[in-house]
């Protein structure tokens, strides 16, 4: 996955006087020419990678998550109590009953097995999709038409509560007093 | 439909047109969705997989999008029509590289994909010319709509659309605008934009294979927070104080060119111009970084009125004095088709065989020197 960063070599921007050097040789190979060249900026430090495209798919190296799993991989293991290799005791045993998943599994790969993992590791997984969402834990926004009644209405009302404390701080009381009629209709 | 029937030229969404379009040339917004009932794709057999693919394409293939649509096997497609997918950013380059059955339903003018089994079980996106985000946010919500009328999608009320992973949990929207920022890297000031990404929690990258920050200037900047935010929520942020912040600094970059460093800019476009019109080989990264340079010098004109020697030269190209023909223009258009168009996987395709890159950068130049010269049979 990108995030693993670290690995690859900078050195081949070595003049930057010449505004830039045409022909990139591939930064893990070291044989073919770069042809994806990828600069991210996570957390304000910036790094650029120059691979093949032989490479880029042997390495994985996607552009598929923005924010670099690995940081809230290793995050995620700070908070579990310590065991050299995997999670914690109460991490490392739990298995996903659907898809047999485990927490191991998914620091390995980054994605989850199915969509009953957020339950089943819900304790793990918690502080990372906070990390993640600055500090965000429930879903706002749109709700499948087949969801059930009183999901949409939750959800609604938390959009609403939203937008309504959005309103008071820039005081447009005109929008606030409208929504509040909303949240009174919708909450009987 | 065969993918040679829109390599040959560039569509809508890249043609230079709508709001804002001197700075940002396209907007995306892309959606994350599972099917309830099934695993995620890392635990998924190849026949489930292959039960998702078939699935979701009769879905879309079948719903009425206002355009005619095809299909690409992603995973039995040549590497060649691979790349250029991807080129094309009609398909990401995960979904296109990656393992078991995928496929991509791509609209005819390019304006929304599908891809199936990408690392979601399926990835909607939707493409628009210049900042139309709305609109863009309009149209998928509808199609969107349109599928949840057929499958039942993964959902918790907490976590909103479950994803595979949860850096795209909740909303499951990815929301970008690609910029064009030269001005800002000419004077040095490209940090700034960096820095306001940054404090916005906003994901910035040069774009793939279209080079690094020193090559085209073009950066694609996308929201990460997806959960606890509203889709409108991130597109309002965007349309309401991203770009508006970001457009600005752009355009102080260029006045600042302009008033302070004109010989800088001018010695720049000329450079450009000489070496695009005479080259005979030129690699991918080189056009990319010169044929930046061109498009803010017209930019500059249409946009603020620029006239520095080297900007009336390129005019003359324009057709912008009196004489040169109205079909033969160049225009912003015309340097987009050239990005796209000289790009690795684009050459071959139209050019019907793959080329080493020594073949690659002499056709490339030939396309670029015919399109700048004028003299090309086939432009028009
Ligand atoms: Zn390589
Ligand atoms: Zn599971």
């Amino acid at each position: 996955m990108y995030a693993r960063g670290g690995h690859f070599q900078r050195g081949v921007r070595r003049n930057k006087e010449t505004r830039i050097e045409f022909v990139m040789q591939c930064q893990i190979c070291r044989k073919n020419d770069a042809t994806i060249h990828l600069t991210e900026i996570a957390d304000g430090a910036r790094t650029e990678i120059h691979v093949c495209e032989h490479c880029a798919v042997e390495q994985d190296i996607a552009v598929k998550s923005h924010i670099p799993i690995n940081e809230l991989l290793s995050s995620l293991l700070a908070s579990q109590p310590t065991d050299d290799e995997l999670a914690g005791p109460s991490g490392a045993e739990l298995v996903c009953p659907n898809c047999g998943y485990t927490l191991a599994q998914f620091q390995k790969e980054g994605t989850l097995g199915c969509p009953g993992d957020y339950e089943v590791f819900e304790k793990m997984l918690g502080p990372l999709i906070e990390k993640a969402h600055d500090g965000n834990t429930t879903h706002r926004g749109k709700v499948p038409s087949s969801a059930p009644a009183d999901t949409k209405e939750q959800i609604e009302l938390l959009n609403l509560r939203q937008r309504l404390a959005v309103a008071v701080q820039n005081e447009d009381y005109e929008l606030a007093a409208k929504l509040r009629d909303q949240i009174n209709e919708t909450e009987k | 439909m065969k993918l040679t029937d829109i390599s040959n030229d560039i569509n809508e969404w890249f043609d230079g047109s709508g709001p804002l379009g001197d700075t940002i040339m396209s907007s995306r917004i892309r959606l994350a969705r599972n099917l309830a009932g099934y695993k995620f794709l890392s635990r998924c057999s190849t026949a489930e997989k292959t039960e998702i693919l078939n699935r979701l394409k009769d879905v879309i293939t079948s719903l009425d999008l206002g355009d005619k649509v095809f299909y690409v096997s992603v995973d039995e497609a040549p590497t060649l029509n691979k790349h250029f997918l991807v080129e094309r950013h009609l398909i990401s380059r995960h979904h296109a590289f990656g393992k078991g059955p995928r496929g991509a339903v791509i609209a005819e003018r390019e304006f929304f994909t599908a891809m199936i089994n990408e690392e979601d079980h399926l990835r909607i996106q939707v493409l628009k010319a210049g900042c139309q985000l709305s609109l863009c946010a309009e149209q998928i919500n509808r199609i969107d709509d349109m599928i949840e009328q057929k499958v039942e999608y993964a959902f918790s009320p907490r976590y909103g659309y479950l994803t595979a992973c949860p850096t795209n949990l909740g909303t499951g929207i990815r929301v970008s605008v690609m910029l064009h920022l030269p001005a800002l890297k000419m004077t040095g000031q490209i940090e700034k934009f960096f820095n306001a990404a940054k404090d916005m929690s906003l994901a910035v990258r040069g774009l793939f294979g279209e080079g690094t920050e020193a090559a085209s200037d073009l950066y694609q900047l996308s929201n990460q927070v997806t959960l606890g935010v509203s889709e409108s929520d991130v597109v309002s942020q965007f349309e309401n104080a991203i770009i508006p912040e970001i457009v600005e600094y752009e355009t102080a970059a260029r006045s600042q060119l302009l008033s302070n460093q004109s010989d800088i800019l001018d010695d720049k476009i000329s450079r450009a111009m000489a070496l695009l019109q005479n080259a005979h080989l030129i690699s991918s990264q080189e056009a990319l970084f010169l044929l930046s340079h061109l498009r803010l010098g017209i930019n500059m004109h249409r946009h603020m009125g620029a006239s520095t020697p080297a900007i009336d030269k390129l005019r003359t190209l324009c057709g912008e004095s009196d004489d040169a023909e109205k079909a033969s223009r160049l225009s912003i258009a015309k340097i987009n088709r050239l990005f796209m168009l000289t790009l690795p996987a684009h050459l071959q395709l139209n050019y019907g065989k793959s080329l080493d890159p020594t073949h690659r950068d002499a056709l490339r130049a030939q396309i670029i020197r015919s399109t700048l010269n004028q003299d090309d049979p086939q432009q028009g």
